[in-house]
């Protein structure tokens, strides 16, 4: 890949909105990605690789649960930080923004809100520096949209609990040291188990075949009969919330990321349009080359408004569940038109691995899918404005 | 081992440069600020470093506005221990170290570091200045620093080669490429950062040695000429009549 020319787009002086604090968190996270994945993550994405060795850096520069406090290894940052280290993690590509917010939202996050004091001693302070990389684990064969149908399950063993089931779909899981896992109990009832990996019955086997977010690493869960010491359910939460509290956080994150893909795509072909010539004059001054990045820049520029002031609401404690819902999926929706509207732009050479464009189409199919697809997101803001829930209906008789 | 570094301010390389004024103040609107890549990359750290191996502190030194915040608080996210601004423009290079050697003598260095010279102005001169002004050595250029006790041995670029010098502390040194590697700053730095101290101490009376008459862009680049690889002699008459180069 050429070499990372990367600025962002800022056509509303969103910057004068951040702190010094935010800016130089940015820049931190801009500056570690430049040296340490620009120059490699195109080879990784296409061996189909996970680069290992990135985790424990990212737990260095902070990008694991930069929101848990200082006292469990965190660094205590607020949300909008938390946004834009995303946001500077997935402008370079969506599968390791994947690593670190499953790390931070669905493991860390879990553990920090759900868990009790010893598992949060336990496990956060590996988590954060990268020494333990964890997995979240929903997602089963036939229930992905529909979680609240899962079938895995746990029993009171009276001194341990008693895990089966099976997960799919599950990102980091194969060299996961953690999963937290979404289970029922006897009464039905959905709890978070931490399961450690080694343990007798669980194997974590990685689905292969994936053409989107190739540089992240994802597998199934498997629990055939695996002994959970009860120290490792989760007290503090119950019920379907628990996963969707977690799922909440991991959106936000990805409101924000999906908008740096975009900006990423926005940036390069803008670039590119002012360099290419063709008929004489940079395609840049076609009109329909125009159109094209001052649509791509307006939406930019309104997820960027919609984002910051989610920034803040989550700040306050006062961000919606169907608040984050509407961002996810519209800043998703925009980046995936922005990546192929860049990449026509970019003529041929949009097709290759020169440049991020088509890399980030591929990844974004992933990100408009996982974490409530397209259309569920669409349904809770369905709900939420007409108070009536369309997401179940009756087979119709034949 | 007690550490001075400073640390000044200098556009980002993507800025728009141009003027105000009658073209006799640089015009700051738009301008991004960044920590002078010779002060961050190789001064800050290679001190830092020090400090790691041998024990000591990292204090910084920026003669600067409350509008130059922001970069010493990521010198400091990147692991000095404390920051001392001196309220005031850095004008001059004169001025600056003056306000420099003045703090630096009322509070006793073992070391003043400096990087080779801003990328705006690329004057290279606040560092000899600090040294005589200290009374002390001044080793410029310096790629490369190991200490022993007090004692410093040197690598420096010179001509075509490299020289090596050994000093005794105190000393002032301006760090070229080579002395250290870029450290990125973490988050947990950043959030320490938020509580370390920053001194803003008045500056001193000084002598005006300096005016500033007017800046100047450089020329633009003008268009390349293609002379065709037979024709030589053309390519000589053109760089003779023309360019005005032989
Ligand atoms: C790369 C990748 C990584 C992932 N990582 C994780 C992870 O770490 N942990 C985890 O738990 N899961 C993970 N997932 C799973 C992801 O969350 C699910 O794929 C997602 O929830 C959709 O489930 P599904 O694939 O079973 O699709 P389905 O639920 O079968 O949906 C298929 C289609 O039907 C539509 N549909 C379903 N229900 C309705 C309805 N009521 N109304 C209208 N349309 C509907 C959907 O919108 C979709 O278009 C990951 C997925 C991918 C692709």
């Amino acid at each position: 890949m050429a070499t990372d020319l990367y600025t962002h787009p800022d056509y509303f002086n969103m910057d004068d909105l951040l702190s010094e604090e935010h800016k130089l968190v940015r820049e931190t996270t801009r500056s570690w990605v430049k040296q340490n994945v620009s120059p490699i993550i195109e080879d990784y994405y296409e061996r189909a690789a996970f680069p290992e060795h990135l985790v424990k850096q990212l737990g260095e520069i902070g990008a694991f649960g930069p929101y848990i406090p200082e006292t469990y290894g965190g660094p205590g940052l607020d949300q909008i930080s938390y946004g834009l280290i995303m946001q500077e993690l997935e402008r370079c590509d969506s599968g390791l923004r994947s690593t670190s917010s499953v790390q931070s939202s669905l493991v860390m996050y879990p553990i920090w809100k759900y868990g009790n004091e010893d598992q949060r001693q336990k496990y956060l302070p590996k988590l954060a520096t990268g020494e333990f990389l964890g997995c979240f684990g929903l997602t089963e064969p036939d229930h992905g949209s529909n979680p609240g149908g899962m079938i895995s399950n746990f029993k009171d063993m009276g001194d341990h609990y008693l895990l089966n089931g099976a997960k799919m779909w599950i990102s980091n899981a194969p060299k996961a040291d953690i999963a937290v896992v979404w289970a029922k109990n006897e009464e039905g009832r959905i709890h978070g188990l931490i399961v450690e990996k080694g343990m007798e019955g669980f194997s974590a086997p990685e689905m292969k075949g994936k053409h989107s977010l190739r540089a992240s690493i994802t597998g199934e869960l498997i629990f055939d009969n695996v002994k959970v010491p009860k120290e490792n359910l989760l007290p503090n939460k119950s019920g379907l919330g628990a996963p969707l509290g977690c799922l909440d956080s991991a959106r936000f994150g990805i409101a924000w990321g999906a908008l740096g893909s975009a900006m990423d795509c926005y940036d390069q072909a803008l670039r590119y349009s002012k360099e290419r010539t063709q008929f004489n004059v940079p395609i840049g001054a076609f009109q329909l080359t125009q159109k094209k990045l001052a649509e791509m820049i307006t939406e930019i520029t309104k997820a960027q408004l919609l984002t910051f002031r989610l920034g803040q609401l989550r700040n306050e404690g006062k961000a919606t569940s169907a608040q984050i819902s509407m961002a996810k999926r519209n800043n998703v929706e925009i980046a995936l038109k922005i990546a192929r509207e860049a990449r026509q732009i970019l003529g041929g050479m949009g097709i290759t691995n020169e440049y991020s464009v088509m890399r980030h189409m591929a990844n974004l199919e992933s990100v408009v899918t996982y974490e409530g697809t397209h259309d569920i997101h669409l349904l809770i803001t369905g709900m939420d404005v007409t108070g009536i829930p369309a997401f179940t209906r009756e087979m119709p008789n034949k | 081992m007690k550490f001075l570094v400073c640390i000044s301010k200098s556009p980002d390389t993507t800025s728009k440069i141009d003027f105000t004024e009658n073209n006799t103040k640089f015009n700051e609107t738009g301008v991004q600020y960044i920590v002078n890549p010779y002060d961050e990359w190789y001064a800050l750290v290679r001190a830092l470093e020090l400090k790691e191996q041998n024990g000591g502190s990292v204090t910084t030194i920026t003669v600067g506005t409350a509008a130059d915040d922001s970069i010493i608080r990521k010198a400091l996210a990147i692991g000095a221990d404390n920051a001392v601004r001196i309220d005031a423009e850095a004008n001059d290079a004169y001025f600056t170290a003056f306000q420099i050697a003045e703090y630096a003598k009322a509070n006793g260095f073992d070391m003043v570091l400096t990087g080779k010279e801003t990328i705006n102005y690329n004057g290279s001169q606040v560092g000899g200045m600090v040294a005589e002004l200290l009374g002390q050595p001044f080793v410029s250029l310096a790629t490369k620093m190991e200490m022993s006790g007090t004692t410093a041995t040197i690598e420096k670029e010179t001509v075509g080669g490299v020289e090596i010098v050994e000093v005794n502390t105190p000393f002032v040194l301006s760090a070229a490429k080579g002395m250290a590697e870029q450290r990125i700053p973490n988050m947990r730095g950043i959030m320490a950062a938020r509580t370390k101290p920053l001194e803003v101490v008045p500056a001193v009376e000084c002598e005006e040695l300096v005016d500033f008459e007017a800046y100047e862009l450089p020329p633009a680049k003008s268009e390349c000429k293609y002379v065709d690889a037979d024709n030589v002699a053309e390519l000589v008459n053109l760089l003779h009549n023309e360019a005005k180069v032989i």
